[in-house]
């Protein structure tokens, strides 16, 4: 029940952080493309098929403070679950299809990501190039944070209390960048850095939306930690809005 | 535009031609022919060799977390090497001409290092701060060492033994220990508190170990006392590294036998230190032991003989904790079973081994366990029957027969990170052909072995000493001490008696 709840919270965080993401985008000034909010929008469901693995359970034993957040022994999140085989945590993105020449502002505003009772939040995300990742601990104990990544530079730090934060950026487009902590190893966390604003997460319904695309044919890839990748190709014309669904099987 | 013109002019120019041929001949074998880490020797290493390709991570760096290595960096790990992994020092056997070039091909490897947009900045390390008595150092370093968490991988004691600890693995899920701080000689990035302070401030890419420097400047701690942690650490490590020294004394005790292995009589006896290496003899070899050496004292009584050992080891096996990492151990490393072994909860073991007989020239069986002519004699002990311990005679590697009943006392205590146990007996024994009677003042051949469980080891698999020596000190007979005084008052009495005549003929002749 508590997973529930953790994840529409997370779902709700998500939705949010990514809006604003959207927002920041539109409120930038020119020279540099402006993402019209009346541009075209895909929408899209992803679910699966077959039994969804279960997510393995967390001894938090060593962690009191953490432990003590759950009424439950809480698991981990690789493969979160709605109604009628849905799939959250999916991030979807426009691979392919953007003008090249074509640069967008990263937003003002910093995404966060917290560290709250020994697990991310949020689990799945994404986030511009130059954009603020803030890092922030909300636990009383130590964390690190280890970004593993190949097309942006690592780095790894730690937070040993609570209210600790730290901004990084990233400088290219990586998908994904695979964060996670070595004091708690069931603790991981996926970032996808985009050089433009086209990408979003799927909520607990597994929907998502992706709005403000100019006209054009474009390749949306949807990712996902434990199922791989699908891919879909969609053509805009002016302000419509398509669909895009993605079903993956599960394994 | 001109400058950036220039640059690229160098960097195209730039004769990496004599790099490449060093790092063919040199580097290779290990780091593999295209820098990924993959040459032959890899897969019989733990950490395996570093892979210059990618995004060029380096440990060992003065530059802050995630950024690239200066030339200094690279070229100090080429000339010291890596303590505790098998990348050796460089310095005496390149030349400097040799050295440079070897380190610009390898920067070759990774994109980074010809993107003009990375400019690594070393990070600006002051010196250690004086002042303030070393208790009171000692004391803040262990407070911040405590509150920054290293605790939670390097455990209480410092021997790596933290409750993370079973589940650290590096960027490329190979399995990596926390470091044991009672061991700085093998701290791949230098021993010295200022190494350590160094390592504190920028992480160890790549690894679980990461960077403090943030700390600094969120006022979390104070640079001195980052220094003091680093101080902390230093200080629970000897001042120098442990020499091998060959013969162990075991010194004549008058009162009872130090049965327990931290009975306050062994603080005043001499400790020996000896480094335990792989087995990698006979099949199946074992390239990644966990157990780097023993601390060993002796002492004996008129009739008995007691033999303490203490090693560090990171779990008290068998530890189910350990099991995902005895995985990532065996997935690593070349195996040579036609099938890859599955982990299972191994216990941990030790033998001592010596001669069946004293021998009399230096003709000693086969240190590696003898021979099925030339048997030896060995006590061993493992951690699933903790409080007994077996005697009997090794004919090879593969084969040992017990001897029932004629096991040695033993005695054990784990205590974070470390075991310590006492062997117990009597110098005679009863069966003189298949157990050895010790002997005080004659060189006895002893030799070591550990075993590791929950780091895969157990069978062949194991840490291996050469052979040394276990000398029981004989009693002092009392006219040691009593001649040379004799010998002086008659030298003296005799010398006095000489002037007195020499004075007495004098004052006779004065007379007359």
């Amino acid at each position: 029940m508590n997973g529930r709840i953790f994840s529409v919270v997370g779902g709700m965080f998500l939705l949010t952080v990514c809006s604003k993401g959207d927002r920041s985008a539109v409120q930038a000034a020119p020279p540099r493309t402006e993402v019209s909010a009346a541009g075209g929008t895909i929408t899209g469901k992803v679910k699966f098929t077959g039994a969804a693995p279960k997510n393995p359970a967390i001894d938090m034993s060593e962690e009191a403070a953490c432990k003590a957040k759950y009424p439950t022994t809480p698991t981990e999140e690789n493969v979160v679950a709605g109604a009628a085989n849905a799939l959250a945590n999916v991030f979807v993105y426009v691979k392919s299809g953007v003008p090249a020449g074509q640069t967008f502002p990263a937003p003002a505003t910093s995404v966060v990501l917290d560290q709250n009772g020994c697990r991310y939040h949020p689990h799945v995300f994404g986030i511009m190039v130059g954009q603020g990742l803030e890092i922030l601990n909300s636990d009383p104990v130590l964390h690190n944070i280890k970004a593993i990544a190949k097309a942006n530079r690592p780095f790894n730090v730690s937070q040993p209390s609570a209210g600790m934060k730290t901004t990084r950026t990233f400088a290219a487009p990586e998908v994904m960048v695979n964060l996670e902590c070595n004091v708690h190893g069931w603790m991981h966390a996926y970032l996808g850095v985009r050089p433009d604003p086209f990408f979003a997460v799927t909520g607990p319904d597994g929907s998502f939306s992706i709005k403000g695309l100019p006209p054009g044919t474009y390749t949306i890839e949807a990712w996902h930690e434990k199922f791989g990748t699908q891919t879909a190709t969609v053509t805009i014309a002016a302000t419509e809005s398509k669909t895009a669904h993605f079903t993956f099987a599960a394994h | 535009m001109i400058y950036p013109l220039l640059l690229l002019a160098v960097v195209a120019t730039q004769d990496t031609s004599a790099g490449k041929q060093v790092y063919t001949k040199w580097c290779a074998g290990c780091h593999g022919v295209d820098g990924k880490g993959d040459g032959e020797g890899a897969r019989h290493m733990i950490p395996p060799p570093r892979d210059f390709t990618g995004n060029a991570l380096y440990q060992i760096r003065s530059t802050p977390s995630g950024q690239l290595p200066t030339d200094a960096d690279l070229l100090r790990s080429i000339d010291e090497g890596l303590p505790g992994t098998a990348m050796p020092a460089w310095k005496t056997r390149l030349s400097d001409r040799q050295r440079r070039d070897v380190l610009a091909y390898i920067k070759t490897f990774s994109p980074y290092f010809a993107d003009t947009t990375q400019r690594p900045q070393p990070v600006v390390f002051g010196s250690a701060p004086g002042g303030g008595s070393v208790a009171d150092a000692l004391r803040v370093g262990r407070q911040f060492y405590d509150s920054i968490g290293c605790r939670k991988c390097h455990g209480d004691l410092g021997r790596g033994d933290g409750p993370s600890a079973p589940t650290l693995k590096d960027d490329a899920g190979h399995p990596i220990f926390a470091a044991d701080l009672h061991e700085n000689w093998r701290f791949n990035g230098g021993g010295t508190a200022e190494d350590i302070y160094h390592r504190l401030r920028t992480g160890l890419d790549g690894t679980p170990m990461p960077s403090f420097s943030d700390l600094i400047e969120q006022k979390f701690l104070t640079d001195e006392q980052l220094w003091r942690v680093a101080q902390y650490v230093r200080s629970l490590s000897p001042k120098e590294p442990p020499a091998v020294r060959d013969v162990i004394h075991a010194p004549l005790v008058t009162k009872a036998l130090p049965h327990a292995p931290d009975d306050s009589a062994w603080t005043s006896v001499d400790g020996y230190w000896f480094p335990l290496v792989g087995q990698v003899i006979r099949k199946e070899r074992w390239f990644a032991p966990a157990v780097t050496g023993v601390w060993v004292k002796a002492v004996h009584t008129a009739d008995s003989i007691a033999l303490r050992v203490v090693w560090d080891d990171r779990s008290q096996s068998p530890d189910t904790a350990w099991l995902a990492h005895v995985g990532r151990v065996l997935n690593t490393l070349d195996s040579d079973d036609s099938t890859r072994e599955q982990p299972a909860p191994w216990p941990d073991q030790l033998a001592v081994q010596f001669p069946v007989a004293i021998p009399s020239g230096m003709e000693r069986p086969y240190f590696l366990m003898g021979s099925p002519g030339a048997p030896v004699y060995q006590w061993r002990w493992s951690s699933s029957s903790r409080t007994a311990a077996v005697a009997g005679l090794a004919r090879g590697i593969d084969r040992f027969d017990p001897q029932a009943g004629s096991g040695p006392g033993v005695r054990v205590v784990y205590d974070h990170g470390q075991w310590r146990l006492t062997f117990t007996r009597a110098l005679a024994s009863a069966d003189t052909a298949s157990q050895l009677p010790f002997r005080t003042g004659r060189a006895i051949p002893v030799a070591f072995f550990a075993w590791d469980g929950s780091n895969g080891e157990h069978g062949t698999r194991m840490a291996i000493s050469t052979w040394y020596f276990l000398a029981l000190d004989e009693p002092v007979p009392a006219r040691v001490f009593i001649s040379p005084v004799l010998a002086m008052v008659l030298t003296l009495g005799l010398g006095m008696l000489v002037v007195w005549r020499a004075q007495q003929k004098t004052s006779y002749r004065r007379q007359q």
